[in-house]
């Protein structure tokens, strides 16, 4: 087990590696010129070619791309000093640049940004499952029934709204028209400051993810509930003359629950990753916020590391669910 | 003479289904004593699974139609309540399903499948009596270090010791009636044979009543007391097993017999199959069921066979052993054309 987790780690890493030599590549012979961005704010938007050369050479874009990477790596894990335009600013361990915008460090901005994006994806993602999950178990207990059939082709319909229009419908009845109470203002403030008003800022993010997503929940866990309900072995808990509700939630959900779990890491790396609708919308200054931003400024060190931060994102949830299989299904041995 | 442990009564099962009414089972009635080993044969599709699983009372009622009776212990199982039906499940009436592989959880330990099925039953025990009576039980069936394999999951164990687990768990709560559905098919034969040899000792052992569901006429003659020969959801023959594996009187059971290998190396002795399909439960054939594929139907006068169901009735050779055919000596036919192909040898040897 402890070998494979540092195995799974490891090849985390490669792969970590690999997405941010992608992202560097990219800028370094990308058709812009990287440099500009620092070089338009730092001169208020007069940057003469003279200037931008000055700012190329002062951020490394004339050096070989190789040893630019290697110091960036190395920022990352001991932190380094940065000097643009005379001025010399520390950057502390893990350094993923300064951005070209602000000229602050990176990670500085990211801190803040974490707990908003981590907040929205946790949220909407418990309910995916607390809502999905128990109407996909009730509609597979009644399968074929008006209920069930209503339910299902409902639920197709709700999901075959795009999720922006979803949301920004959303957000201009219950926020804009009708202002909620509690909910209807949207905003993140952290969790430390006043949990009411982080639950209530976030809400109805919250909700729009929750019931757009728990769609395909409830067709996930129906498809799965139904498959196991049919298995040998819940005919055979029934045999053995246990209780209905053991029958479904102790035999057939607990099968049922497998697939479940492999989607949802997947998704739940996804909305961790950002979730730059919902953040828009509903005026969350997260990762995919900041991402979608830092593109339209050609800010590289932040894309660089919104960036990270998704693949970072997918690799733990993966590992995670892969971790859950094995502790779910003892048939999966972990190697 | 007290009443047999289970008296199943003219019960029908139908399926309605988008294309029709399924007749699973019609009008079946046998019944099986304390002691006894009903073996009940016949094709896919020919109603011996769904008519035993209604004997638990497992079918969904809002998609199976049950009429008739089912007396288990002198109690009605037809229409039981879910919470009276719970009592009987496991307790009184146990199953054992074919392919323990998959009738086993994989998710949970063979022990803690065997504890959860004596709990259900003794709710006043506590965990670690359950334990110890799931490793007793894993004892009994021959399970090598029962208290070590207790903690295996089924995926841990061979396929005959997980028949073996799944017959433990049948037999944790001493059931009065134990309904084995195709024990052995999954298994190759040498462990069939232990598993056949298991159940038997256990039968004695327990003095419980047995049926035994299966398309293999060998496990048939090896366990069955009597034989209950099913054909498109009815009954066709039914009597002592003997009887019926030596002087079958339907040609169904003849085609069943003239379709079984003859291992001990008759060379002579034809492997006949029964020609055509089994019949269809959606639309089943006019008069008798087997009447599109039966060889004997022009030894019949008229078209009786098609036109009129025949009734399951006593043969000639006696009140015990009912057949149903419109063959007015189907005795003499078997000796005369089926015998001869099927088993040269025997009437040499006469």
């Amino acid at each position: 087990m402890f070998a494979y987790i540092v195995k799974r780690l490891l090849a985390g890493l490669v792969v970590l590696t690999l997405v941010s030599l992608s992202i560097f590549l990219l800028f370094w012979y990308g058709p812009s010129e990287p440099a500009r961005a620092m070089c338009d704010s730092k001169t208020s938007n007069r940057c003469s070619p003279e200037k931008l050369e000055v700012f190329t050479e002062e951020l490394g874009y004339n050096n070989p791309w190789a040893s630019e990477f290697g110091t960036y790596v190395g920022g990352i894990v001991t932190g380094r000093d940065i000097t643009v335009a005379g001025q010399t600013t520390r950057c502390e361990a893990p350094c993923l640049g300064l951005s070209y915008s602000t000229g602050k460090p990176v990670w500085e901005d990211m801190q803040s940004r974490i707990p908003a994006t981590v907040s929205v994806a946790v949220g909407g993602a418990a309910l995916y499952l607390v809502i999905g999950v128990p109407i996909g178990v009730a509609a597979s207990r009644r399968r074929g029934s008006t209920a069930d059939k209503a339910l299902v082709s409902g639920f197709l319909v709700v999901s075959s709204i795009p999720y922006y229009l979803f949301a920004l419908l959303a957000f201009l009845y219950f926020a804009v028209l009708y202002e909620l109470p509690v909910i209807g203002q949207p905003g993140y403030v952290p969790l430390t400051e006043s949990p009411v008003e982080w639950a209530g800022g976030l809400g109805l993010a919250w909700l729009c993810l929750g019931l757009w997503g728990c769609t395909a929940y409830t067709r996930y866990s129906r498809g799965a509930m139904v498959e196991a309900l049919s298995e040998d072995y819940v005919r055979t808990a029934k045999a053995k003359g246990l209780p209905q509700r053991t029958v479904v939630y102790k035999h057939a959900l607990r099968a049922a629950l497998v697939p479940v779990v492999t989607i949802f890491g997947i998704d739940f790396g996804t909305l961790l990753a950002g979730t730059i609708f919902t953040e828009k919308i509903f005026d969350i200054n997260g990762i995919g916020l900041w991402a979608l931003n830092a593109v339209g400024q050609k800010d590289l060190p932040i894309v660089q590391a919104t960036a990270l931060f998704a693949a970072i994102a997918l690799i733990v949830s993966n590992l995670v669910v892969d971790l859950l299989y094995s502790v779910l299904d003892p048939r999966v041995r972990l190697s | 003479m007290t009443e047999p442990f289970l008296v199943v009564e003219d019960l029908t099962v139908k399926f309605p289904t988008e294309d029709g009414l399924v007749n699973a089972v019609t009008e079946l009635s046998y019944s099986v004593e304390q002691g006894r080993t009903l073996g009940i044969v016949g094709e896919s599709g020919s109603g011996k699974s769904v008519s035993s699983m209604a004997v638990l009372g497992l079918h969904d009622t809002r998609t199976a139609r049950i009429t008739g009776s089912i007396k288990v212990g002198g109690q009605e199982v037809v229409g039981l309540g879910e919470s009276k039906l719970r009592k009987l499940r496991g307790r009184e009436v146990a199953m054992i399903f074919q392919d323990a592989l998959a009738a086993l959880h994989p998710f949970y330990k063979v022990g803690s499948q065997l504890a959860e099925a004596y709990l259900v039953h003794h709710p006043s025990a506590s965990k670690r009596d359950a334990r110890r009576k799931a490793v007793e039980m894993l004892d009994r069936v021959g399970i090598p270090q029962p208290d070590r394999r207790v903690d295996d999951f089924p995926h841990q164990f061979s396929g005959g010791m997980r028949q073996r687990a799944m017959i433990a768990m049948g037999l944790i709560n001493d059931p009065k009636l134990l309904i084995a559905d195709e024990p052995t098919t999954a298994l190759d034969v040498t462990v069939q044979a232990q598993i056949l040899d298991l159940l038997q000792d256990l039968q004695r052992e327990f003095d419980s009543a047995v049926i035994i569901i299966t398309h293999d006429l060998g496990v048939i003659a090896e366990m069955a007391d009597d034989i209950l020969v099913m054909y498109g959801g009815r009954g066709v023959e039914h009597g002592p097993a003997k009887e019926v594996l030596t002087r079958p009187l339907m040609p169904y059971t003849w085609g069943l017999l003239s379709s079984v290998p003859d291992v001990a190396g008759d060379t002579a002795a034809k492997l006949v199959p029964i020609p055509g399909n089994p019949p269809s439960l959606l639309d089943p054939p006019s008069g008798c069921a087997f009447h599109p594929r039966c060889a004997h139907s022009d030894k019949v006068q008229g078209n009786l066979c098609s036109t009129a169901l025949p009734r399951l009735e006593p043969g000639p050779s006696g009140p015990g052993h009912l057949t149903r055919c419109h063959l007015s000596d189907p005795a003499t036919v078997f000796e005369t054309e089926v015998l001869p192909v099927i088993a040269p040898d025997l009437l040499e040897e006469s």
